[in-house]
């Protein structure tokens, strides 16, 4: 089998083990999202108006807070150094925890999105764009986090510290998404921002690895 | 390599000593004559009357803005590559000072927005990316302060600031990619400016002042962490001579 594989396989069955990442992270995707009705009122029409807002706010929030985890761990008790001596390159590591953190945290969010859609009466055409959005823009999510996560690992207020490092990087995804949705809730074509979510997705696939594979070798240092 | 002639922080200290009071002179004498011609001798604009003279603090300190990030990117990849003392130091010496250009930017930008918008803030994609930009200094500034061993610190904000390079030419290029509020280009566009020679001139001279009193603050910033690095190792060196004095005492 690959070392690709078997670091994705390791890092799949360390989550579903320790278990409730998944269900941390969705849990709060609900419960943030569910502040909404009370905060700004229950008005049928309101909600429809600012739902896609909403999802993809909360869908950034909850993977911006999974992604502490994406190195801490394995940094703390030494596996990190030990998977730097793998045959694989660090980049190539750093891919293949990209895409089991997304697997774990990234597709329950898709799963759960429209469900919550509903909740907040999001308008029958959106959904489409809600979900083709999604599928591409939380990997971006996990590819932009994974170097956040790795340039904070042993700072002081680390948490704080990768929410203020990645949030700027995520408002392009974040405007591409909503752009889709109000695109064809208003009768245009989603396609150009879902093309340019595709394009996020297509420069931060090989950047990503590279800069947060840089910076993992510092923390190693 | 002929840069790592300057890598040498003696002979950055022999070379910034010489170059900070014409630095200084030149930039507070270049504001001082922007700032007269901006006020009394541009023309006030046709559409927008006397507001326009906030241009002339707006638009360099933009310009600057996007510049010292460029700078920071510059001098984190020197630094990256060939380990090069200075560079990290060039870096975070420009950091606040790209921060509070942006800053100026920000604020000078919403009383102008206020006077012919009609409003402080509006979500423009060029306003919005320079408010990003605010956020990546501050970013760099929190995650170079935030290591108990400050070397990893600055390694750490280097990468930070190669990657938040992709919103550079996102600001550059917003005004002509998305329709917007914000004015287009009127000065570096291709078929040359469309801004009239007399705002023009002011306009230039305070950029190039803005320019020389940003580089006299960084050699002074540089400077002082280089003196504070001397410093500190001077006071360990003393705390050694000291313990190796008193060990044979309280030996006997």
């Amino acid at each position: 089998m690959s070392p690709f594989r078997l670091l994705v396989q390791r890092d799949l069955r360390l989550a579903l083990r320790q278990g409730g990442d998944a269900a941390m992270v969705v849990g709060f995707f609900v419960l943030a999202t569910i502040l909404f009705p009370f905060g700004v009122g229950p008005e049928p029409a309101l909600l429809q108006r600012i739902a896609a807002g909403i999802l993809w706010v909360t869908a950034l929030l909850a993977a911006l807070l999974s992604l502490e985890r994406l190195f801490q761990a394995d940094w703390e008790d030494g596996s990190l150094e030990a998977l730097a001596l793998m045959p694989l390159p660090l980049e190539a590591q750093v891919l293949a925890k990209c895409l089991a953190h997304w697997l774990v945290t990234g597709l329950p969010l898709i799963v759960a999105a429209p469900l919550l859609g509903l909740l907040l009466n999001l308008d029958a055409a959106g959904y489409p764009a809600l979900l083709a959005g999604l599928l591409l823009g939380t990997p971006t999510l996990s590819l932009i986090g994974a170097v956040g996560a790795a340039l904070s690992l042993g700072a002081r207020r680390g948490g704080v510290l990768l929410s203020l490092l990645v949030l700027p990087l995520y408002i392009p995804v974040l405007i591409f998404g909503v752009g889709a949705i109000e695109a064809s809730i208003g009768g245009f074509a989603a396609r150009p921002h879902l093309l340019l979510l595709g394009a996020l997705l297509a420069g931060a696939l090989p950047l990503s690895p590279l800069a947060a594979a840089a910076a993992l070798r510092q923390a190693l240092e | 390599m002929s840069l790592h002639r300057f890598a040498n922080p003696a002979r950055f200290m022999r070379l910034s000593a010489a170059l900070l009071p014409w630095c200084s002179a030149a930039a507070a004498a270049l504001i001082a004559i922007g700032l007269y011609l901006a006020l009394f001798v541009a023309p006030p604009d046709y559409q927008q009357g006397e507001a326009v003279r906030i241009m002339f603090v707006h638009v360099p300190s933009a310009w600057m803005a996007s510049f010292v990030y460029a700078l920071i990117a510059v001098a984190s990849a020197v630094a990256l590559i060939w380990r090069h003392p200075l560079a990290d130091i060039a870096a975070q010496g420009a950091a606040p000072l790209g921060a509070g250009f942006t800053l100026l930017c920000l604020v000078t930008g919403s009383l102008w927005g206020e006077r012919m918008w009609g409003t402080w803030w509006v979500w423009d994609a060029r306003l919005t990316s320079v408010l990003v930009l605010f956020f990546l200094y501050l970013g760099y500034l929190a995650l170079v302060n935030a290591f108990d061993d400050p070397g990893r610190g600055a390694r750490a904000g280097a990468i930070l600031a190669l990657v938040g390079i992709v919103n550079l030419p996102i600001i550059k290029f917003s005004v002509d990619w998305w329709h917007t509020l914000h004015q287009p280009a009127s000065v570096f566009r291709l078929g040359g400016p469309t801004i009239a020679a007399a705002m023009l001139w002011p306009l230039l001279v305070m950029a190039v002042g803005f320019m020389l009193f940003f580089f006299a603050l960084l050699m002074i910033r540089m400077r002082t962490t280089l003196m504070a690095a001397k410093i500190r190792a001077l006071r360990l060196a003393e705390i050694d001579r000291l313990a190796a004095a008193r060990r044979p005492a309280a030996a006997s």
